[in-house]
C-alpha cells in the first residue's frame, strides 16, 4: 500500500471521529443550556474549551455568546475543526485514497458531505439543531456501517481504525482535562445540583450518560466517572479501550508487514498502565498530570505511525 | 432517431417501439433519477476558476445513441487505419523524419511545435508504441458519413462517463438490454490494463506492475484517474510518491519503495519531469526520463505524443494516413483550412461567419469562435486575433451534423452530438464498440465539450 494512502486513511477517519465529537460536544452544551434555569454563555466557554477551539475562536470573536460558539464548532470555515470543514476534509482524504474504498464506504462519505453542505449552507436556527445534529451522528454512523460491513480486514482497514482511535482518545482525554477540576474531591460542592449538571455534561460529550448508570450507580461520583473514561475497557470511547483497539491494530500489521516499529512498543506500554493502572493510582498522580502525559504519549504515538509506516 | 418519413432508423426501431410505450413524465422521474446516481457516487468534474462550485456533474441524456453494426464496422476499420499511422507517424518524426523528406509535411510545423518534444529523438519505447490510448473524435453528417473532427493521442479523457453512462442505463433500464443486442463496453478496465502489462520493458520480470499517475484531487479529471486505477486495480500515484532509486521508477509503499514497471501518466509532458522539463513542476517525478530513455519504465501514453492532437498536425492527416498504410485515408478529415497560408487566411476572414476557427494548440472547446453562432463584436475581436497569428488557427466549415433525439420537458428534440471511440494500442489494437457521446444541450448549438455546456449520452453499438 502507498505510504500516502496510509497517511489518507488514517486522516480520513480521524477526521470523522472528531466531527462525530464536535457535534456531541455541541449537544451536550444544549443539552446544559436548557436543563439551567437562565443558561449563561460561559457554558460555552467550557464546551470551547473542550473541543479545543477556545483560543481559535477569540481570534474571531470579542466575546462567547452561544450562537457565535455554536455557529463556530458547527459551520465555521476559518476553524479547521468546524465539523463541516472535518467532514470536508474526510471527504477529500476519501477521494484521495477513493482506490483503497469500497463504494459503499466512498458513497456513505460522499453523501455526509453533500448533506452536510446543504444543511450548513446558512446559520442554522436554534428550533432546527436537534434535527442538524441527529443528521451528523446518523451519517457518520452509516459512514461507520458501510466501512465495517464491507472493507476487507486488512491493511486498509487497520490504517483506518488506527485513525479513528487515535483521535477519539485524544477527545477523550481533553474532554476529561479541561473539566479535571469538577473532578477533583472537594468538600463545598460535593453533592450540589451544579456538580451533577457538570458531571453529567461530561458524560453527555461522550454520550455515556445512561451507560454509566448501568456500569456503576445512579449516583455520579467523580472517581467513578474518571475511571468510566480512562480505565474501563467496556466503555467505548474510553482511553483503555482506545488502546485495546491501536494496539490490536498495530499487531495486525505487525504480523502482515513481519515488521515491529517503535510505535509498538508505545502502544504496548500506554495500554499496559491502562490495564493495570487504578483509579486511585491516577488521582494519587494528579488527574491533570496524568492526563496531560497520555496527550502527549498519544501524539507522539501518531508521529511514529506516520513515520514508521512512511506516510510522507 | 427518426428518417424524413418519421419512420424510425432502422438501429432504433426496437428502441423506438420501446419509447413509445413509455409514461413522459416518467421518463423525466427516471432522468433526474439518474442524476442522483452520478451525484452520489461523486462522477464529478471540476471546473477551472469556479471557487464556490468547484465540481459539476456533466448532463446525462438517458436516451441511448445507437449505432448499427455496419455502420460500426466501417467506423472501426477507418479508425484502426488512422491510429496505426499515427503511431507510424510518430516514430517517424523522432526518428528519420521521412515524411519532412517526402515533403509531405512542412518541417517547421513538426521541429517548431511547441508539442514535439525534441528529448524524443532517437528514442523508441517498449513495442515501439508510442500512443497507447486514443480517443478519436467522429462527427456523422448522414448515412455512413463519418468525419474525423480532431484525435487525441495525448491523453484522452472521458472513459470513466463511457462506463458510467452504460452501468446507469443497464440500473435504470435493463429490459432495453433484453430487447437490443448491445455490444459490452464493460471489460475496458480489464483490456487496458492487459494492454498496457503487454508493453512492459523487456528487462520487467514477472508481473509488470502498472500505475495511473494522477496530478492529484483537485484536477478536472481526477474522478476519472480514480476510477480507472480502481477498476483496473492498481496503484493511484501521485508525483509525490515516486522516487527514481537505483534506475527504476519506485513508489513509497508502507513497507518502502517498490519498483514500478507501467505508468500509465494522467499528467501533462511539461511537468512530468522537473529535471528535463518544467522545472517547477511538483507534479513530476525527478529523473524519469533518464530512466525512460534506459529502457527501465513504460510511460503512456508516450512524451512527445501531443503533436498529434495539433490541429495544424491534424490539417495534414490524409496525407500522413497515406504515406504510413500506403492506402487513401477510410476516414475523412474535416475541410480545414490553414491560417498561415495566406490564400486561406483571406478567405478565413471573409467567410468568418460561416466557419469555425480553433486554436491550433486548443483543446475543451476553449479559444474557439463559432461563427455562425458569434456576435458582431466576437467575430471582429477574433478576426483581430486571427491577423495577429494566423499560424496559429485553423477554420473549419460547420458541417450539417446528424442529430439525435435527447429527452426534453415535452418529449424529445434533436440535438447534435459527435462521438468519441477508445482505442487502445499495443501488440494489436482494439477499438472498443462504443464510445462517448457528447451532445450541444443547447438548441441548435454545436459545441458539445463539458466545459462548455455539453452532457452526455450511452452509446450503443448493436451487434449483427
Amino acid at each position: 500500500m502507498l505510504g500516502r494512502t496510509a497517511n489518507g486513511l488514517y486522516w480520513m477517519f480521524r477526521y470523522i471521529e472528531r466531527a462525530e465529537n464536535i457535534a456531541r460536544l455541541i449537544d451536550a452544551g444544549l443539552r446544559m443550556a436548557l436543563t439551567r434555569s437562565g443558561a449563561t454563555d460561559g457554558d460555552w466557554d467550557g464546551v470551547l474549551q473542550s473541543a479545543g477551539m477556545q483560543q481559535a475562536f477569540l481570534e474571531e470573536y470579542e466575546a462567547v455568546t452561544d450562537s457565535d460558539a455554536v455557529d463556530f464548532m458547527l459551520r465555521s470555515r476559518n476553524n479547521p475543526s468546524s465539523v463541516m470543514s472535518c467532514i470536508e476534509a474526510a471527504r477529500n482524504n476519501a477521494r484521495m485514497v477513493r482506490t483503497a474504498l469500497t463504494r459503499e464506504t466512498w458513497e456513505a462519505t460522499n453523501e455526509f458531505w453533500i448533506d452536510l453542505k446543504q444543511l450548513l449552507a446558512r446559520k442554522v436556527r436554534p428550533q432546527d439543531m436537534p434535527s442538524v445534529i441527529e443528521t451528523i451522528k446518523r451519517r457518520a454512523g452509516l459512514v461507520r456501517g458501510a466501512f465495517h460491513g464491507t472493507m476487507l480486514r486488512n491493511e486498509i482497514y487497520n490504517f483506518s481504525r488506527i485513525g479513528t482511535f487515535i483521535e477519539r482518545a485524544d477527545n477523550t482525554s481533553r474532554i476529561l482535562d479541561v473539566k479535571y477540576y469538577v473532578l477533583l474531591p472537594s468538600v463545598s460542592h460535593v453533592g450540589s445540583s451544579l456538580d451533577n449538571i457538570q458531571w453529567e455534561s461530561i458524560l453527555r460529550s461522550v454520550s455515556a450518560h445512561r451507560a454509566y448508570g448501568w456500569v456503576y450507580d445512579a449516583v455520579y461520583n467523580p472517581a467513578n466517572i474518571a475511571d468510566f473514561l480512562i480505565l474501563n475497557g467496556q466503555m467505548p470511547r474510553s482511553l483503555h479501550y482506545c488502546y485495546d483497539k491501536i494496539v490490536a491494530n498495530l499487531a495486525y500489521l505487525e504480523r502482515e508487514y513481519k515488521q515491529r516499529l517503535d510505535a509498538h512498543d508505545t502502544a504496548e506500554a500506554t495500554l499496559k498502565l491502562l490495564e493495570k493502572g487504578s483509579i486511585k493510582d491516577v488521582m494519587d498522580q494528579g488527574l491533570h498530570e496524568f492526563l496531560e502525559d497520555f496527550i502527549g504519549h498519544n501524539n507522539r504515538l501518531g508521529m511514529q505511525i506516520s513515520e514508521g509506516y512512511r506516510f510522507y | 432517431m427518426l428518417n424524413a418519413g418519421a419512420d424510425p432508423r432502422p438501429p432504433y426501431r426496437s428502441y423506438h417501439e420501446w419509447y413509445a410505450a413509455q409514461d413522459p413524465a416518467n421518463l423525466i422521474a427516471k432522468s433526474r433519477d439518474a442524476e442522483n446516481i452520478f451525484r452520489k457516487t461523486g462522477i464529478t468534474f471540476n471546473v477551472y476558476g469556479h471557487e464556490d462550485q468547484s465540481e459539476k456533474l456533466i448532463p446525462f441524456d438517458i436516451i441511448p445513441r445507437i449505432i448499427s453494426a455496419r455502420e460500426w464496422r466501417k467506423l472501426a476499420q477507418g479508425i484502426e487505419q488512422r491510429v496505426i499511422a499515427l503511431n507510424a507517424f510518430l516514430d517517424d518524426i523522432y526518428h528519420k523524419q521521412e515524411i519532412v523528406k517526402a515533403g509531405r509535411v512542412p518541417r517547421a510545423l513538426i521541429e517548431k511545435n511547441p508539442t514535439f518534444l525534441p528529448e524524443m529523438i532517437g528514442m523508441r519505447p517498449p513495442g515501439g508504441v508510442y500512443t497507447h490510448i486514443v480517443g478519436t473524435d467522429i462527427v456523422r453528417t448522414g448515412e455512413d458519413q463519418f468525419y474525423v473532427l480532431e484525435d487525441n493521442a495525448r491523453t484522452p479523457s472521458g472513459v470513466s462517463y463511457m462506463l458510467e453512462n452504460r452501468e446507469t442505463m443497464m440500473q435504470m433500464f435493463p429490459e432495453l438490454f433484453y430487447a437490443n443486442k448491445v455490444r459490452p463496453v464493460e471489460d475496458y478496465p480489464y483490456q487496458l490494463r492487459q494492454s498496457l502489462q503487454e508493453l512492459a520493458p523487456p528487462g520487467c520480470k514477472g508481473k509488470p506492475r502498472v500505475a495511473v499517475l494522477t496530478p492529484g484531487i483537485y484536477n478536472s479529471a481526477y474522478y476519472e484517474h480514480s476510477f480507472l486505477a480502481d477498476q483496473m486495480g492498481v496503484e493511484l500515484v501521485e508525483g509525490s510518491d515516486l522516487r527514481v532509486i537505483d534506475g527504476k521508477v519506485c513508489m513509497r509503499t508502507t513497507l518502502g519503495y517498490q519498483a514500478i514497471d507501467v505508468l500509465y501518466r494522467r499528467v501533462d509532458d511539461d511537468f512530468l519531469d522537473p529535471l528535463t522539463f518544467r522545472p517547477d513542476s511538483a507534479l513530476g517525478i525527478p529523473g524519469i526520463m533518464d530512466v525512460y530513455r534506459a529502457g527501465n519504465i513504460t510511460i503512456a501514453n508516450a512524451p512527445g505524443t501531443g503533436i498529434c492532437d495539433d490541429k495544424a498536425i491534424y490539417s495534414y492527416m490524409p496525407e500522413i494516413v497515406e504515406f504510413y498504410t500506403g492506402r487513401k485515408a477510410m476516414l475523412e478529415n474535416v475541410p480545414t483550412w490553414r491560417c498561415s497560408e495566406e490564400d486561406s487566411l483571406k478567405y478565413v476572414l471573409e467567410h468568418i461567419d460561416e466557419l469555425v476557427v480553433k486554436e491550433v494548440h486548443g483543446s475543451g472547446g476553449y479559444g474557439m469562435l463559432v461563427g455562425p453562432t458569434a456576435t458582431k463584436k466576437e467575430r471582429l475581436d477574433f478576426a483581430e486575433k486571427l491577423k495577429a497569428k494566423p499560424a496559429n488557427y485553423i477554420a473549419q466549415p460547420t458541417l450539417s451534423l446528424s442529430t439525435v433525439p435527447i429527452l426534453v420537458k415535452n418529449g424529445v428534440a434533436p440535438r447534435h452530438v459527435d462521438l468519441r471511440p477508445y482505442v487502445l494500442v499495443s501488440k494489436t489494437v482494439k477499438i472498443i464498440p462504443g464510445g462517448l457521446t457528447r451532445v450541444a444541450l443547447k438548441e441548435g448549438s454545436l459545441v458539445v465539450n463539458s466545459s462548455q455546456g455539453g452532457g452526455t449520452k450511452d452509446t450503443w453499438v448493436l451487434e449483427d
